[in-house]
């Protein structure tokens, strides 16, 4: 089926596609709902970007056909490239824009009660889970913004992940989402929720195997983290440059509950990313790792942002970028610590490398405190490569570019490091290699 | 093949101030040279210069590797020529480990699809790293990132080691070292003597010439090589201090100059 609308999209196709899904009820009317609220509400404010010109609201194509993946080998070299085909057992899904095209579980995995499936698969099958978080993530609202309505509105793909208490899900859950249609438009929900003492890492790709035509990705992720549970969240995000792209990850994490963000936007197109962690119980613990480069006449808006409701909980924020050519980026980073989380310990060091005299690259640290008995502390930098280890480098016979390039993978490589699949981390080693040789 | 690398009348300035007032050296491989000299005496600089740091300004005078001058080659020219500079101060760079880094500077001396197999490359440096009795977790360690003085300068020794230049300038390696490091960092340079190898090892102390003995011995003041010697003149050195020197010469009070 495609739904094809012309210039927008209205209330009838939305309906029609929710019935085409068996969706339950409330989330028919969820998406009717969010499609009002979407034309009376602003666009969200990103610090310092302005972007009421960008393409996020025209949608001509609700949903593309795509065969689904009989085996592996049938898969696309660049998606192949980031699984590890020889395992016997893995947790795998591959979206293929917006069909669920592949996936297998372990068999530890389905017989300690994980579920992990697509989204409309969990909305049929397990209403009341989705019910209970599904755009419940604070900031993250259906009546947040006008993205965030649409986001519900559109929903047209996604994944849901439950772990039970006290289950440690031995091998990472990997999601990839590939768009292989130039009109795709992706409006992916990522629900992750790891009851108390659970333990999951999960990795996703989002990947352009096409160059698209002036399409949007409207990504949300919510990860719902139990008391005492442990959630580490590795992306690489690669979306062509035709693609606009929002993407809210978000994570509400209990007490003693933490949560690793290990990011990598390596977007062609205009991009904004928020990477929103509310640590609500007392001793929760958030990391938040991004990389990022710019090339081209690209823009983007990333903003991270780890909010210390509980006491004694601890939030760290790194974040790198490269920007080259005329790329132009904002580095938000904000620490923010609420009346009553005493003892709490933010802090954050973002740095910017500027490889070109016309690229534009800005930090922002922030630090807001409500509370008297924190530790908070924040570094900011934006330079060229540093030339004392230019020269140190160079001093071993290493060539000025050859240097450079060392000093970059190096500068990124706090992301790639922890990103916990071998084939995904040495995929972003490649996309770095590219886009720095570009 | 011997080699010889020969500073002629060198006069090197930094940010308009003249440092090195005519050096004159002739070093061939196995020999090893030290300088010796008071503090701010332009000893770091000759370092640097020899090496080709930007911020250094050869105003006059020559350097040359086998009767080419290196001062129009950049640094990494001058280090695939067979100069080897051991820092006083060796930067840290994050993300980037030990052994890639070692593998980048082997490889930058091979050509293209001539790489050095990384088994072998793996072998040979745990043999090094064993030799200097380095931890192998330095292999997969940052660059020099939060090494203590003394293993900032094993790994200076570790890539000498692995790269086996022509000529090491050791810039005060022994600065900071106890006695146990500073005999593990002499037993590496100790082990790279031969016909193949030269060194110019450069220090305030005598010290350092009790584990690595040098065959010729020089004075440096106020930016000029003021007296060479044998190991006689190392033990005086150590016995007396510089001023019989600064007498025997006529040289009125040493100005405090940048050591950079």
């Amino acid at each position: 089926m495609t739904t094809e609308t012309g210039s927008v999209l209205d209330k009838e196709i939305l309906a029609s596609f929710s019935k085409s899904q068996f969706e339950p009820e409330w989330f028919a009317t969820l998406r009717q709902k969010a499609f009002e609220q979407a034309s009376e509400l602003p666009l969200p404010k990103p610090d310092k970007t302005k972007i009421d010109k960008w393409n996020f609201t025209i949608i001509k194509k609700l949903v593309v056909e795509s065969a689904e993946f009989a085996d592996l080998t049938d898969l696309p070299d660049e998606v192949k490239a980031l699984i590890d085909t020889e395992k016997p057992e893995q947790n795998l899904y591959i979206q293929r824009n917006h069909t669920s095209a592949f996936s297998r579980k372990t068999e530890s995995a389905v017989k300690q009660g994980v579920i992990f499936t697509d989204i409309f698969t969990a909305l049929r099958e397990h209403p009341k889970l989705v019910k209970q978080y599904f755009m419940t993530a604070d900031g993250i609202h259906v009546n947040s913004h006008k993205l965030a309505a649409l986001h519900a509105a559109f929903l047209n793909g996604g994944i849901f992940i439950y772990v039970p208490k006290n289950v440690v899900v031995e091998e990472p859950i990997q999601a990839i989402f590939m768009v292989d249609t130039a009109e795709a438009n992706i409006f992916n929900h990522t629900l992750i929720v790891a009851d108390e003492n659970a333990e999951l890492t999960y990795v996703e790709n989002y990947i352009s195997t096409v160059e698209v035509n002036q399409t949007v990705a409207n990504l949300v992720s919510e990860v719902f983290v139990g008391a005492g549970a442990k959630v580490a969240y590795g992306a690489v995000d690669t979306l062509d440059k035709n693609m606009t792209t929002y993407v809210h990850r978000a994570a509400t994490v209990a007490r003693d509950g933490k949560v690793e963000w290990a990011l990598g936007l390596m977007n062609d197109g205009n991009t904004i990313s928020e990477n929103i962690t509310l640590l609500k119980g007392d001793g929760s613990y958030a990391s938040s790792k991004t990389v990022v480069i710019g090339t081209g006449v690209q823009k983007q808006n990333f903003t991270t942002k780890i909010q210390h409701q509980g006491k004694r909980s601890e939030g760290y924020i790194l974040k790198h970028g490269v920007m080259k050519d005329e790329a132009s980026s904002i580095f938000n980073g904000i620490g923010y610590i609420e009346h009553g989380a005493s003892k709490s310990n933010a802090q954050q060091s973002s740095r910017v490398l500027m490889l070109s005299p016309k690229a534009r690259g800005d930090a922002n640290p922030m630090l807001l405190i409500d509370e008297d008995d924190v530790i908070a502390g924040h570094a900011a930098s934006v330079g060229r490569v540093d030339e004392n280890q230019l020269y140190y480098l160079q001093s071993r016979g290493i060539t000025q570019r050859e240097a450079e390039r060392l000093i970059i993978h190096g500068f990124l490589a706090p992301v790639v490091h922890e990103l916990p699949v071998e084939q995904v981390k040495k995929q972003l080693v490649e996309v770095i290699e590219r886009k720095v040789r570009s | 093949m011997s080699s010889t690398l020969i500073i002629k009348d060198l006069h090197v300035s930094i940010e308009g101030k003249e440092i090195l007032k005519g050096v004159n050296l002739e070093l061939k491989t196995g020999e090893i040279h030290a300088i010796m000299g008071p503090n701010g005496t332009g000893k770091s600089t000759l370092s640097s210069t020899i090496m080709g740091h930007p911020k250094y300004q050869v105003t006059k005078g020559e350097i040359t590797l086998d009767g080419e001058s290196v001062l129009d080659m950049p640094v990494d020219e001058r280090a695939r020529k067979g100069l080897f500079l051991a820092m006083q101060y060796p930067s840290e760079i994050s993300g980037v480990t030990n052994s890639d880094f070692l593998r980048s500077a082997v490889n930058a001396r091979r050509s293209e699809g001539d790489e050095i197999s990384i088994m072998k490359f793996i072998k040979e440096m745990d043999k090094k790293m064993n030799f200097l009795e380095m931890n192998e977790q330095y292999a997969t360690r940052y660059v020099n990132e939060g090494f203590s003085g003394g293993e900032k300068k094993r790994n200076e020794i570790l890539q000498l080691m692995m790269i086996k230049p022509k000529f090491a300038i050791l810039d005060e390696i022994d600065s900071g070292l106890d006695i146990d490091a500073l005999k593990v960092v002499s037993k590496g340079v100790n082990e790279m003597r031969g016909e193949n190898f030269g060194c110019l090892m450069i220090t305030h102390y005598q010290r350092l010439l009790n584990y690595i003995t040098p065959d010729h011995i020089h004075v440096m003041m106020k930016g000029k090589i003021v007296k060479s010697g044998g190991a006689e003149l190392a033990e005086r050195l150590e016995a007396e201090g510089y001023d019989w020197i600064k007498e025997e010469l006529g040289i009125v009070d040493d100005i405090v100059e940048v050591e950079a």
